[in-house]
């Protein structure tokens, strides 16, 4: 067990070494450079500010230096937003955006695992078409979709809810519920199908032979075996997430962490690109490692290599 | 002579060599032409009413977004002077005249937008470029994958290692984050070699979408390889890769002509069911504004577009909204229907 975990550990760190480097090299190989865009700069003010963040010098020292920064949790300055620190955006924006993410997981597990129970438990009725229906539609909706076509009628057309940013409690409807609806979907597809692998299993009938209740048959035996493909989901669910955050971001205008992602790829902001990225890219990558740990855990079945 | 044949004589008997009745031959006769790989599929294709009707609904965009863009009398970036903003079948003032004057004008049936062109051709362009991202990113996908996971799975062993850790770092790299930047990226190689002669038809499509296609490619093979090389791990061991081994063929050769090829049916439910996921991927970039460049459109970038209008003109949301979720729900419906018809071991 220790030894799975400290591997599954070490190649979570190659990984974020790997995204570390790719988004460096990736981002110097874009040509014209940040100060480019603004107006009236003599080639001597322009050698100075490179001079001031360390562009000059060959690309290679640049990676040490940056590498050598962020193993000490400096991210550099961002070249926009002057005086602000790329660890400051991110310390600021951040909680923004895992906020509105982990309500959407909590949503969705809570909206997903119940719906997906209740249809396989009632395969071939009505009620389990019309949640296969309503599954099979939520999954072919982007994100883009569910946000602007709720934004249209909510707020709109019945004005019944606030359509930008995130005030009041009321707010967080639309952003949450617009990120939920695929994981949402996709979870109570995964579920049924596994619900109805657990429900044909022996010791289901077992447990109904010797007058196990029903209600604590769902709960104490099939739940819990059921629920196992859902934990692995989880990982792949939070990446989804966050790129659903860029859009939900974007269309409700919320000041989160995707946001400053997306609006800093046209500034061609270096620090503030390769801090964000490198930042969602560990945090996934973290959060991948606890769910494979976590799974481990709760699967006293699955052998450790 | 009626002479009781001796039991030891090694004479044959004549009776046995008449020629056989109708009545016999009857028994011999093939009934039923024997079920191949492709015709067992497809019978079971053809009877799966869901994935016939999502398949019918492909082949209809298909001919929408293809080939109806040829013969319709207005073209995505040309631009109605005085029409600009129309409502779903309205006509400009100067339209009006016209056809008080005799002509016959083609309406617009969608409208048209704030530069006046006319909706419905941008919205099946925009499907054009979608599927098109779509169907040559899985293709691309389909042909590193197949050929990463065969040569991986093939020769086990230490190749197979190294080959599948590096697999295995980039299914944990968070892929949107790389595809936005390889995407800007990748955008200004492109641009300078389409000035290079014998890559004009880079600027035919647009360095954008050449670039996503590029990006795509390169992220996603992963799951097939994984798919693939479990597959053909399966298959090497069968008795026709010995035989062909010992009437030595050359490995590219088993694996090519013998591995495959018997894997074909697996490579065909993945890759369209991963048309489905580049498209989302696409409009999703496109609705940033990071996907194809202006003025092609595509589905993404028109319905970002539209919210700017939102009050006035929601049709010009609904109609790319519509049609991208048509898309996608057709694909993965088709792709569910090829599963079960052609890999019935993959049905989950």
């Amino acid at each position: 067990m220790a030894k799975y975990i400290i591997k599954r550990i070490l190649f979570g760190v190659l990984t974020a070494f790997v995204v570390a480097t790719l988004t460096f090299f990736i981002m110097n190989l874009v040509p014209g450079g940040p100060f480019l865009s603004e107006k009236a700069v003599t080639p001597q003010a322009q050698a100075a500010m490179e001079a001031k963040y360390g562009l000059d010098k060959p690309l290679f020292v640049q990676y040490l230096t940056y590498m050598g920064d962020i193993l000490q949790g400096d991210m550099g300055m961002s070249l926009k937003k002057r005086g602000f620190t790329v660890n400051d955006i991110i310390r600021n924006k951040f909680p923004v955006s895992a906020r509105l993410g982990g309500m959407a997981v909590l949503l969705s597990v809570l909206i997903g695992v119940p719906l997906g129970s209740i249809a396989a438990y009632n395969r071939g009725k009505v009620i389990d078409n019309i949640i296969i229906v309503f599954s099979t539609a939520g999954i072919a909706i982007p994100t883009f979709l569910s946000s602007t076509l709720m934004m249209y009628f909510l707020s709109v057309k019945l004005k019944l809810l606030p359509s930008l940013g995130l005030t009041t409690p009321a707010s967080y409807i639309m952003p949450v519920l617009a990120l939920s609806l695929y994981p949402a979907s996709y979870i109570s597809r995964l579920m049924r199908s596994s619900m109805l692998d657990v429900i044909g299993q022996d010791y289901m009938r077992t447990a109904r032979a010797k007058g196990v209740s029903t209600f604590k048959s769902i709960f104490k035996h099939a739940l819990r075996n059921a629920i196992l493909p859902v934990v692995t989901y989880l990982g792949p669910l939070l990446a989804y997430l966050m790129t659903g955050s860029f859009i939900v971001e974007k269309i409700f205008t919320i000041p989160g962490l995707g946001h400053e992602f997306v609006s800093a790829i046209p500034s061609r902001d270096y620090p503030l690109i390769m801090g964000t990225t490198i930042f969602l890219a560990c945090f996934i990558i973290l959060m991948n490692v606890v769910v494979d740990i976590a799974y481990a855990f709760i699967d006293p079945r699955i052998k450790l290599k | 002579m009626d002479k009781k044949k001796n039991p030891l004589s090694l004479q044959l008997n004549v009776d046995d060599f008449v020629p056989a009745t109708a009545d016999e031959k009857e028994s011999l006769v093939i009934m039923r032409e024997s079920v191949g790989f492709w015709k067992d599929g497809l019978r079971r294709f053809k009877r799966n009413k869901i994935a016939m009707t999502a398949f019918t609904v492909v082949m209809i965009i298909v001919v929408l977004a293809f080939i109806v863009p040829a013969f319709y009398p207005y073209a995505y970036e040309e631009q109605v002077k005085g029409s600009e903003r129309l409502g779903i079948m309205e006509y400009s003032a100067k339209e009006i005249q016209r056809m008080e004057a005799g002509e016959s004008i083609f309406p617009h049936i969608l409208g048209t937008d704030q530069n006046g062109r006319d909706y419905t051709i941008r919205v099946l362009v925009g499907a054009r470029v979608s599927m098109t991202v779509g169907i040559v990113a899985s293709l691309l996908i389909l042909l590193i994958g197949s050929v990463y996971g065969a040569v991986a799975g093939y020769f086990g062993g230490k190749v197979d290692m190294v080959m599948m850790r590096i697999v295995d770092v980039l299914y944990t790299i968070p892929d949107v984050l790389i595809i936005i930047l390889l995407a800007q990226v990748l955008k200004f190689p492109l641009q300078n070699l389409s000035n290079v002669p014998g890559f004009g038809w880079i600027t035919a499509l647009g360095p954008n979408m050449v670039s996503m296609f590029l990006v795509f490619a390169l992220l996603y093979w992963v799951g097939m390889a994984r798919i693939v090389r479990g597959q053909i791990m399966v298959l090497k061991q069968n008795e026709y890769v010995t035989a062909a081994k010992a009437l030595g063929a050359s490995n590219g050769r088993i694996i090519k002509r013998h591995l495959i090829t018997n894997c074909i049916g697996t490579l065909i439910v993945t890759t369209t069911l991963q048309i489905p996921s580049s498209i989302f991927t696409e409009s999703f970039l496109s609705f940033l504004g990071l996907g194809v460049q202006a003025p092609m459109p595509s589905l993404g970038s028109l319905a970002s577009d539209a919210l700017n209008g939102l009050q006035t003109y929601p049709e010009k949301l609904f109609a790319p909204a519509f049609m991208i979720f048509v898309i996608i729900l057709s694909f993965n419906l088709l792709g569910d229907g090829l599963r079960d018809a052609f890999d019935p071991k993959m049905k989950k």
